[in-house]
């Protein structure tokens, strides 16, 4: 118990001490963490939807060849940037572009170590996100597809009004949980010496030797950002599935009753049932549990 | 005489080496309403979906105001906003409310404007009896008031042709006389309809034609009464004894 009372009392002289420093370095970390998914989240959805583009064997030879080229491309990256620890990509754009670019690239100054942190893990993101919005987009009923072609929608309308909104509902969870690992895991990025939250300790556990104490500060602060960002996202997730009820709209006061109608989850055993499709459904309800269930990016 | 709107001409589909579609004929007069029966795996949704490009026939043609709808000149997106659809699962888009449902194609694809597309929705709700349900999500409605939904759906786009693949089908018993009195009245007010059912009094009673198919070719087709009176081939009886057992 005393060792818990002294570990306080240290804490609170580390952080009436040095709180503006962890401060900025929160700031920091929360700047990236939400940029890099913003831009991470664009680039996952231009991988998704590229990799996704139907073709059927009537299509012209080089709109065939072009896709397949997109998907090999696709592929090759986000192998390449889920195989492989982001402190090593870090290293190698920060130090690798301007080697390879005999210093035409180069990442300078302050404004410098923000593009390279930006960059390195908005690519890491996407590659994580480009897999999840692939599995959100294929698994979306081909029947709504239908349904949109039914009535002359065009791919790109069909994908903006029908299958992406559904997508993007099916893989907020997914948006979320690359967000909260981006406020951890952008802590590597002391490696290229971008001072976020981590940063700000290493340069202040340098001075006094309080590592234990001051790793105590950063666990709170790390927690209480993660905790704070799921919770957002949840009621995020709640205000975007609406009412479970709906209004009644009366043109005939005689017929109807008045008021809401509450109708959960309203359906009959005949629910979307596509015979025809069975196989295809079952592949459909495996990608929904896994990207219910996260299963893409928790082990890094 | 009305005019010939939908003609199918020597139409065949492979799925790989299985031959589903074999030499199909027959044609669509505005008005018409053609009732498809036949056996399970005959290849009726098969030929539905050709006949709206969900499916590329593998030879033949289909001619749409006697213009080849595969042909270059052709654009699938404008022709299928002229050929409706009705599915035996609905395909409502979930992510919108039923008005929406029937307000997106009249928005996007015919480029009307939001309130000329809300009050030509309205209209068509009212006719399926939905108003009252505009603001609900496909998932907050029975299924018979989906199938009316996206009948509605296909008839705010003011198609020339209704196609329907088994549109009672997914639907439990209760809820079949409410979509199918709605299709009542649409073939009364003259809409040309094409319908794959196994309902077998609405084929007799409301249909114009029938065509029945058998492992993928047209065994039969004519007027009702003769189809179902008098069938000529051994494989209409034998199809119709089975239906009138139960
Ligand atoms: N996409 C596909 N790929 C391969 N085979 C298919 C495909 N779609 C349909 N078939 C096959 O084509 C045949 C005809 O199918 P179709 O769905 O047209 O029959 P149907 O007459 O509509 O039957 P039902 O009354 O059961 O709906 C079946 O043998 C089916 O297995
Ligand atoms: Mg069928």
């Amino acid at each position: 118990m005393d060792k818990f009372i002294e570990l306080g009392q240290d804490m609170a002289a580390l952080w009436m001490q040095y709180w503006d420093r962890y401060l900025v370095g929160i700031r920091s970390t929360l700047i990236l963490a939400v940029v890099a998914t913003l831009i991470g989240c664009v680039i996952g959805l231009l991988c998704g939807i590229l990799n996704t583009i139907p073709y059927t064997k009537n299509d012209s030879l080089p709109k065939r060849f072009v896709l397949r080229l997109i998907r090999v491309i696709v592929r090759i990256y986000v192998e390449v940037f889920r195989g492989t620890p982001m402190v090593l990509q870090a290293v190698f754009i920060y130090y690798g572009l301007p080697y390879f670019t005999n210093q035409q690239i180069m990442f300078r100054g302050n404004s410098g170590l923000w593009l390279a942190a930006i960059i390195v893990v908005s690519i890491n993101t996407g590659a994580y996100m480009a897999e999840s919005v692939r599995g959100g987009i294929i698994s979306i009923d081909p029947g709504q597809t239908e349904g949109a072609k039914a009535i002359g929608m065009t791919h790109v309308q069909t994908m903006t009004s029908v299958i992406l909104p559904q997508a993007f509902r099916n893989i907020l969870p997914q948006i979320g949980n690359n967000f909260i690992i981006n406020i951890k895991d952008t802590s590597v990025m002391f490696i290229i010496g971008f001072i976020e939250f981590f940063g700000q300790h290493r340069n202040i556990v340098g001075n006094n030797n309080m590592y234990f104490q001051s790793a105590a500060i950063e666990m709170i602060g790390y927690l209480t950002m993660t905790l704070i960002a799921s919770f957002l996202l949840r009621r995020l997730e709640k205000w975007l599935d609406g009412n479970s009820s709906y209004e009644l709209v009366q043109d005939d006061a005689l017929t109807l009753s008045a008021g809401t109608y509450t109708h959960p989850g309203k359906g009959t055993p005949f629910d979307e049932r596509n015979l025809e499709k069975t196989l295809d459904a079952e592949q459909r309800e495996r990608q929904r549990q896994e990207l219910k269930h996260g299963r893409s990016r928790g082990e890094r | 005489m009305s005019e010939t709107i939908l003609e199918v001409r020597h139409l065949s589909k492979s799925f790989g080496e299985h031959e589903v579609l074999k030499d199909i004929d027959f044609t669509v007069r505005t008005g018409d309403v053609t009732s498809i029966i036949g056996a399970s795996g005959s290849g009726k949704s098969t030929l539905l979906r050709c006949i709206n490009l969900l499916e590329t026939p593998t030879s033949g043609q289909i001619l749409f105001h006697g213009q080849e709808v595969t042909g270059k000149g052709v654009n699938p997106s404008r022709y299928r906003s002229k050929v409706g659809m009705v599915f035996q699962s609905f395909n409502l888009f979930n992510n919108m409310t039923v008005l929406d449902n029937c307000m997106v194609g009249q928005v996007k694809v015919l480029k009307k404007s939001r309130e000329e597309a809300r009050e030509n929705a309205m209209k068509y709700l009212d006719q399926v009896g939905m108003t009252p349900y505009i603001k609900a999500k496909p998932r907050q409605i029975s299924g018979g008031q989906k199938q009316r939904v996206a009948i509605a759906r296909a008839l705010a786009m003011e198609p020339e042709v209704l196609l329907f693949d088994e549109p009672t089908s997914a639907l439990d018993p209760e809820m079949v006389g409410e979509v199918l009195s709605v299709m009542r009245d649409l073939a009364r007010n003259g809409m040309t309809m094409l319908v794959v059912t196994h309902e077998m009094a609405f084929a007799r009673d409301v249909s114009s034609h029938v065509v029945f198919m058998s492992d993928g070719v047209i065994c039969e087709q004519g007027d009702p009464q003769q189809v179902f009176s008098n069938p000529q081939q051994q494989r209409t009886r034998d199809f119709l004894s089975r239906f009138m057992e139960h």
